[in-house]
């Protein structure tokens, strides 16, 4: 049984950061909405945001936090990523059930799906892709986990649903509009028709 | 019938404590908050670009203080967070300026009555609404009475002088460069009738910007700043054709020289530092 077709999973941390998860709805949503107070209470009270390490941080300890409850059964693991504006460059932080962070290259993918997306990552991924490229490669990734895994939803195109997408670069984060995101939604289906499984890696490197 | 020694009648006690917090918030240096046409302007002397008299609270909603710098940043500490928790606790449009500043008002009312020493502090928080209608600014004094102000207020050091000068030249619906010559011509008021002219980098100046998303809170500094203390001085012409909002800048009233009212405290800049005259904290 599908729970929600709908479900909002991506959400704005901070300026420059962003935040998703995987498993139980309501503590993921609850996460993120205290996660979200907690980085704008620190940047008001002591006059500056947080460094992307402190906010990845006081993620893990929040996780951590929920050790109890997830051995329950109310499971909550974040992906969490920002723009560092002194390194110049994005990154990534991934958890476990019981804290983190652990730092990403590249790209990562969380939720019972991940393994089938990160898979067709592996394959797409280019170092310094410009960004349509990138979110392009996410939705194929998307589509491909949704392929395989029965948990995982793909473009619904009858109800125009379609991923959330949203990037995080030095002018901040950045949500696309449902228009842009139907875009991509529709292209990747339209690239499918004719090539189901995909664009297709070379195979063979040019050296 | 003679007293026991030490006796103070509780009257007694409090009207010392206020006559100790008067003076205390009339040696530092004055505040001003105004609405405009596109929010809500704050502006104070302050020599620090580190330590902040003015702050954000909360999405539309800012905070200003005079006195000892401490205390309050006690309460804006105290505020900010009653605020996120409150926001979170229910939802973000939970949060008002008017549930602040009761806050603020049990408060400091509390400590007023139960301490040995007031806080020597003043209060304004400011909300920004969709509309200027919408706009509120609330006063708290250090006993916790809480006042609604509309348009504009000054307070802290020689409050009456800069409330004069600032009353004659508000206006509803001024543009913002408007209302920072306003805002500036009365922080420059001085008693016996000079003119102290400041400089940009002795001002802290703060807005809440109506048309700004999620946090309206917005500082103004560098070279905007410049560029408003310029215009305000009528120095320069706008220099950006379009989108320009300043008339002629109006000539400043003559300041009629009043009573001398003591010690120049109020009136003099102090030059950088924090120091008091009794070395306490006091911007």
């Amino acid at each position: 049984m599908i729970a929600k077709r709908d479900v909002e999973k991506v959400f704005r941390s901070d300026e420059f950061s962003a935040i998703g998860y995987a498993g139980t709805g309501s503590v993921g949503i609850e996460f993120v909405r205290l996660f979200q107070v907690e980085l704008e209470h620190y940047e008001k009270m002591e006059g500056r945001p947080l460094s992307l390490e402190g906010r990845a941080n006081r993620l893990a300890w929040m996780i951590r936090g929920n050790l109890a409850a997830a051995m329950q059964g109310l499971i909550v693991v974040p992906l969490f990523v920002g723009y560092d504006e002194d390194a110049g460059q994005g990154r990534i932080f991934s958890y476990d059930v019981a804290g983190g962070p652990y730092e990403e290259q590249r790209f990562y993918s969380i939720g019972s799906g991940s393994v089938f997306a990160r898979g067709s990552l592996k394959k797409l991924y280019v170092d310094d892709m410009p960004v349509r490229d990138a979110v392009l490669a996410c939705v194929q990734a998307l589509y491909d986990a949704a392929d395989d895994d029965s948990a995982t939803g793909g473009p619904d195109l009858t109800r125009r649903i379609f991923p959330v997408i949203a990037t995080v670069t030095a002018d901040g984060f950045h949500k696309l509009s449902e228009a842009e995101s139907e875009d991509y939604g529709q292209q990747v289906v339209r690239g499918r028709m004719s090539q189901p499984d995909g664009p297709p890696a070379p195979l063979h490197v040019a050296s | 019938m003679s007293m026991p020694f030490g006796y103070v009648s509780p009257a007694q006690a409090m009207r010392d404590k206020a006559e100790y917090a008067r003076q205390g918030i009339a040696r530092g240096r004055s505040c001003v908050t105004l609405e405009y046409e596109g929010g809500i302007l704050m502006m104070a002397p302050n020599p620090s670009s580190a330590l902040h008299k003015i702050s954000e609270i909360y999405d539309r909603i800012a905070f200003a203080a005079v006195g000892r710098y401490n205390e309050y940043e006690t309460l804006r500490k105290a505020g900010i967070t009653y605020a996120d928790v409150t926001g979170y606790q229910f939802d973000r449009h939970d949060v008002t300026a008017r549930g602040i500043a009761n806050y603020y008002a049990q408060n400091l009312g509390t400590i007023f009555t139960e301490n040995l020493k007031p806080f020597e502090v003043e209060i304004v928080v400011a909300e920004v609404g969709a509309q200027p209608e919408a706009d509120q600014i609330y006063r708290i004094t250090f006993d916790g009475s809480v006042t609604d102000e509309p348009g504009y207020v000054a307070f802290g050091g020689q409050a009456d002088q800069v409330s004069t000068v600032l009353k004659e030249r508000y206006s509803p619906g001024m543009s913002l460069t408007e209302a920072f010559a306003a805002a500036l011509a009365a922080l420059s008021a001085s008693g016996n009738g000079e003119r102290n002219e400041m400089t940009a980098n002795q001002l802290e100046v703060a807005i809440l910007d109506r048309t700004r998303d999620h946090r309206a809170f917005r500082r103004i500094r560098a070279a905007r700043l410049e560029e408003l203390v310029s215009e305000s001085r009528g120095k320069t012409q706008p220099a950006s054709g379009p989108a320009t909002d300043a008339p002629a800048t109006p000539q400043p009233p003559s300041a009629s020289p009043g009573p001398a009212t003591g010690p120049d405290a109020g009136s003099t800049d102090r030059g950088s530092g924090l120091g008091g005259g009794d070395d306490t904290p006091r911007l």
